[in-house]
């Protein structure tokens, strides 16, 4: 008997265990089946989706019901179409079409009809549905935007398409999914899980109770809601200083890596991705090739970085002694290899040491640091691969790996990049002297470089750039929180910090200095060409600016990017420094500064490309001045929309 | 003596061949249920799927240590492996990491390890030893409670890193004392409380008063001896009704609340529709969902990766301890059924090997394998499918996880080394 207790015991749980599944996979009616049993009404009740703060608490994004008329084709009894039009508001083609398109999809699934119904088709229908078999209303909620700032940062809802479908059972047709920007990238988190309802119907197509007391029903989940790292004041006036211009600003908290604003412009106004307009206003910012509205030049656009690159190759030089940061390199307006001359430069004190260097943003002193860093192996590949990597390890060169819906690797060439192009060992370090001052081959996004100078900032390291600051109730992913190191040690970013510092203070950015507020930063100009009617085209140069402040303990890490602003200092350099007053300061004391960014315009000089007329760039072009955009507010996509008042 | 050749053949290959079969359809499963789109590779390390297979590689290694080392090892060591193993949950006080409430883990790096899947093992060899000590004998009080004590230890340890699930493991030995010599008595006592305290919860004091007079009266009218003392049933009615209160007082009082919604939900308690409505939410989600996808299996299942529910994601854990609902829902009847029986073939045979062992040592550890694999069996399983209340613990060899994989390949392994020793043992 002993013995057996246990024997028994396995046995009898065993054969209890096979009972229980017999009971629910064989004798109780299959779930799934009930999806296909058209005598059950399946009514799914969509969750709140969660709603959206910045991170001072402020509401951006909420919600709002939305009514669609949904049709089961197969269920479809006849009837009275005419009335039926006119209800809807729709014409009998239209019936006719999408009834079609519905029954091609599946007779038996829900497919929308009527998208989208005003309040007040809704009312009137509400009443009559009963009366057409295979029709029915279904709720959802819609977004319902309190601004209309950070369109590529909140993105839009839009209609699920059968792709997604089919690898993610979840949805239905005509269930809403992020599209873009955050309502993408945390759509799991903001849509919650929706609930079913299982009702039975008699044959007069009335609901007559839940279906065996609602045991197969489900509740649905509310989505979370979230706040993001974004400063809606900053992002706001940040968008207000890029109008009129096509270019990026990305704004990274250094101490945590919180992005505190990403602007791309020329943005549109969310509002214009809700409702009924959606589709169409959405294809037609989507192929506006010119303006890209929905290209985000923050993330996506991979631009030569021009001179705040230089810094990183001081960096590198340091790490790996190659250079002091006393040594003086001099400059013949240009450097000079032999008798040919590589690369050209402006006039500025010569020679310089690494700190007029940076300052003065010298072309022939890092031509010299970086053929250092290269020549320092016998192999240029080597010396390719060794300062690639240190490049690499501050995020630039791959995807950030973050929380942000698209985004762009960059280019680092490498060793092997050059053997492919020139064949191996066919080439030495002066071939690539363009690397030293950020043009050529190298290509980082906005994000990147703000990330790049948020590590100088921090004298080492950075924590990924991301968006999300906190979600209801569950802790944000630890890859945000983890610092990653990079491969130059501590000690060689002090004297690269001061040469930033003393840009501002006896450099190319002396103009922009913000009383109280030490800043560190480097202007750049990037040469960028076009290809028009299959001619390569020189258009006129990037502005770009990067910094951070203040120099001990900063607090923002910027990076700015005017498309065709000419020097670095001109647009990019003067919005830096404003974005960077308002966020230390909340206020703005140089208003000149704001009223001169506000009221020149560069639509003329991005209009040029496509005149089809021979045109002049650089020096040789004007400034369109134009009214001051913050008294008159430009719109640049004439599109409509409906004012979407909540309902009552 | 043997010759090398017969000593590689000694194993008991039923025993290794049933463990390849759950591991390798344990993993299928895990790919199932943790995969997202396509599979590039099934070797991609940073997938659940990939880490699975590297933590299934490594326990092939284990398995090729414990093979290799002499059986008296384990013998003359297990008291060393239960301190060293106490002395590991102890330490979790002090440098655990605490993830979902309970303190069960260290931190090495980016990887978790957890102890309370070893010290089972470590519990199992150091109550081998003890009993297999002649000067044991489980029929005095005092040897009980020595013995009981082994296993308070772990026990108490680890409820007080709030996983209950793991306690409840310990109580398996239970079946070891009783094969050894424990008193029946207590196997009544055990069986009367368990049923007293689901009488008292589902139909209140009054009833299990009722029943159990009735109960206790009949039998005592109708034993033998008809000279005991007319005091004594009275005093067990008694005994029988303060219990009963204290179940009460226990489950209205001192357990958690989630705790108590996963019994009233077993029991059918909570008669309020609000309250129930909010269960379905929270405690009841995961069962509902888990039900719902084993029945949606019918007969022969959806099919390896076909799974609805599993690809949607809809049972939460469904990769851990609910990955019994992602064979139910791919696999069907047949499969599902399938796995009950290789779980009962390799309980039993572990069992059948017991009691052919010719030391006491062997035949208790090899017991003490049996009863965990089946309490672990038992209460995952009737968990995924609502038998039980909620309870969280893996299902041995299925669930994704190195600490638990490690810890029954061990387990078992040590076993296998032990019965292949048994003919030098006389």
């Amino acid at each position: 008997m002993r013995k057996l207790l246990l024997f028994i015991t396995v046995i009898t749980v065993g054969l209890l265990f096979i009972a229980r599944l017999f009971y629910l996979q064989i004798y109780t009616e299959n779930t799934d089946a009930l999806y296909e049993d058209n005598a059950i009404r399946k009514v799914y009740d969509y969750p709140k989706r969660g709603y959206v703060y910045d991170r001072n608490g402020k509401l951006l994004v909420a919600n709002q019901p939305s009514y669609d008329v949904m049709v089961i084709p197969r269920e479809v009894m006849p009837l009275d179409t005419l009335e039926f039009c006119a209800l809807l508001k729709i014409t009998k083609d239209y019936f006719i079409e999408t009834f079609n398109k519905a029954n091609h999809y599946s007779p038996r699934l829900p497919s929308p009809f009527v998208p989208q119904l005003s309040k007040q088709d809704y009312a009137a229908l509400q009443e009559k549905m009963r009366k057409f078999e295979g029709f029915y209303i279904q709720k959802r909620s819609i977004r319902d935007y309190q601004t209309s700032i950070g369109a590529n940062v909140l993105g839009d809802l839009g209609e699920v398409n059968q792709r997604t479908i089919e690898n993610k059972p979840y949805y239905n047709l005509g269930d809403l999914i992020g599209k873009q920007g955050i309502e993408l990238s945390y759509e799991e988190v903001l849509r919650g899980v929706k609930g079913i309802k299982f009702i039975q119907k008699d044959r007069f197509n009335k609901n007559i109770g839940p279906y065996k007391e609602g045991i197969y029903d489900t509740l649905p989940k509310p989505g979370k809601d979230i706040t993001i790292t974004i400063d809606a004041e900053l992002q706001k006036y940040g968008e207000l200083l890029m109008t009129n211009k096509h270019g990026g600003i990305v704004a990274i908290e250094p101490s945590t890596g919180e992005i505190l604003a990403m602007v791309t412009a020329p943005s549109y106004n969310p509002n214009l991705l809700v409702g009924r307009q959606r589709n169409k206003n959405f294809s037609k910012l989507f192929l506006d090739k010119r303006l890209k509205p929905t290209f985000d030049r923050g993330l996506q656009a991979q631009y030569p970085p021009g001179s705040p690159f230089k810094v990183m190759n001081a960096l590198i030089g340091l790490q790996e002694g190659v250079i002091d940061t006393n040594d003086t390199y001099p400059c013949r307006m240009g450097y000079y290899y032999g008798s040919q001359k590589l690369t050209g430069c402006h006039s500025h004190p010569s020679p310089l040491a690494m700190n007029g260097g940076i300052s003065q943003s010298c072309n022939a002193y890092f031509v010299n640091v970086y053929r250092r860093i290269i020549d320092k192996y016998k192999d240029p590949g080597k010396g390719m691969n060794v300062w690639a990597n240190h490049a690499k390890s501050f995020g630039l060169g791959n995807f950030l790996n973050n929380d942000l819906a698209v985004g762009q690797p960059g280019r680092i060439p490498d060793g092997d990049y050059y053997d492919r192009a020139y064949g191996d060992n066919r080439w030495g370090s002066t071939y690539i002297v363009s690397n030293a001052i950020g043009q050529g081959e190298v290509e980082t996004t906005p994000i990147q470089l703000a990330n790049m100078v948020a590590a100088i900032g921090n004298r080492g390291y950075y924590f990924t750039p991301h968006i999300i600051k906190n979600i209801e109730g569950s802790e944000i992913d630890s890859t945000f929180t983890k610092p990653k190191y990079t491969t130059i040690d501590k000690q060689h970013f002090e004297p690269v910090v001061q040469g930033m510092f003393d840009v501002y203070n006896e450099g190319t950015a002396t103009s922009l200095r913000i009383p109280g507020i030490d800043i560190c930063g480097k202007t750049g100009t990037a040469e960028n060409f076009m290809k028009i009617d299959s001619v390569k085209t020189q258009l006129t140069d990037h502005s770009i600016f990067v910094a951070f402040a203040p120099k001990d303990n900063p607090k923002i890490a910027i990076a700015v990017f005017v498309e065709n602003g000419y020097w670095g200092s001109r647009f990019a350099g003067r919005i830096a420094s404003l974005m960077i007053e308002k966020h230390i300061n909340g206020n703005i004391t140089r208003t000149d500064m704001e009223d001169w960014i506000l009221t020149h315009s560069l639509e003329d000089e991005y209009l040029k490309p496509y005149s089809g007329e021979p045109f002049k760039i650089n020096r040789e072009t004007t400034l369109k001045v134009v009214p001051n955009v913050k008294d008159h507010p430009v719109d640049h996509f004439a599109l409509e929309f409906e004012t979407n008042q909540p309902l009552n | 003596m043997l010759r090398e050749t017969d000593r590689d053949f000694k194993f008991d290959w039923i025993t290794i061949i049933l463990f390849l079969l759950l591991v390798g359809f344990g993993w299928l499963n895990i790919v199932s249920a943790s995969h997202v789109g396509e599979i590039d590779s099934y070797f991609d390390i940073t997938k659940l799927y990939g880490k699975h297979l590297v933590f299934i590689g490594l326990s092939t290694l284990l398995i090729v240590l414990i093979l290799s080392l002499e059986a008296k090892f384990y013998e003359r060591f297990a008291t060393i492996i239960y301190i060293i193993a106490m002395l590991s949950l102890v330490g979790l006080f002090i440098f655990g990491k605490n993830v979902n409430g309970q303190l069960a883990w260290y931190g090495v790096g980016s990887m978790t390890i957890q102890p309370s899947e070893f010290a089972k093992f470590a519990t199992a060899l150091a109550i081998a030893k003890y009993m297999s000590d002649l000067q044991t004998n489980m029929k005095t009080l005092g040897d009980q409670i020595k013995a009981a004590g082994l296993i308070l230890l772990p026990s108490i340890l680890i409820l007080l890193q709030n996983d209950t699930g793991s306690t409840l493991v310990y109580a398996s030995f239970f079946f070891v004392f009783y094969r050894e010599g424990l008193q029946k008595v207590y196997l009544t006592i055990a069986i009367s409380a368990i049923l007293l305290a689901v009488i008292s919860l589902k139909f209140g004091i009054l009833i299990t008063a009722g029943s159990a007079a009735f109960v206790i009266f009949i039998s005592y009218f109708f034993r033998r001896k008809k000279r005991a003392a007319f005091w004594k049933p009275i005093v067990l009615l008694l005994v029988c009704v303060g219990f009963s209160y204290g179940v009460e007082l226990f489950y209205e009082n001192s357990l958690q609340t989630h705790q108590r919604n996963r019994i009233s939900l077993w029991l059918r308690l909570e008669k309020d529709p609000a309250k129930l409505e909010q269960m379905k939410k929270e405690e009841a989600y995961n069962l509902i969902q888990s039900e719902q996808a084993i029945s949606s299996g019918g007969l022969s299942g959806k099919g390896f990766m076909e799974g609805t529910r599993t690809t949607g994601k809809f049972v939460p854990e469904q990769h851990t301890d609910y990955i019994f609902s992602t064979v139910g829902e791919e696999w069907g009847f047949l499969g599902s059924a399938i796995v009950i029986i290789l779980f009962m073939a390799l309980i039993i045979r572990v069992l059948v090997l017991a009691e052919s062992q010719k030391s006491t040592f062997s035949r208790v550890y090899g017991y003490g394998v049996a009863s965990i694999l089946f309490v672990h069996f038992t209460i995952n399983i009737g968990m995924v499918m609502g038998l039980i209340p909620t309870i969280g613990i893996p299902l041995p060899f299925f669930s994704y996880g190195g600490s638990g994989l490690w810890g029954f390949t061990i387990l078992l392994f040590i076993f296998v080394k032990l019965d292949s020793n048994k003919i030098n043992e006389w």
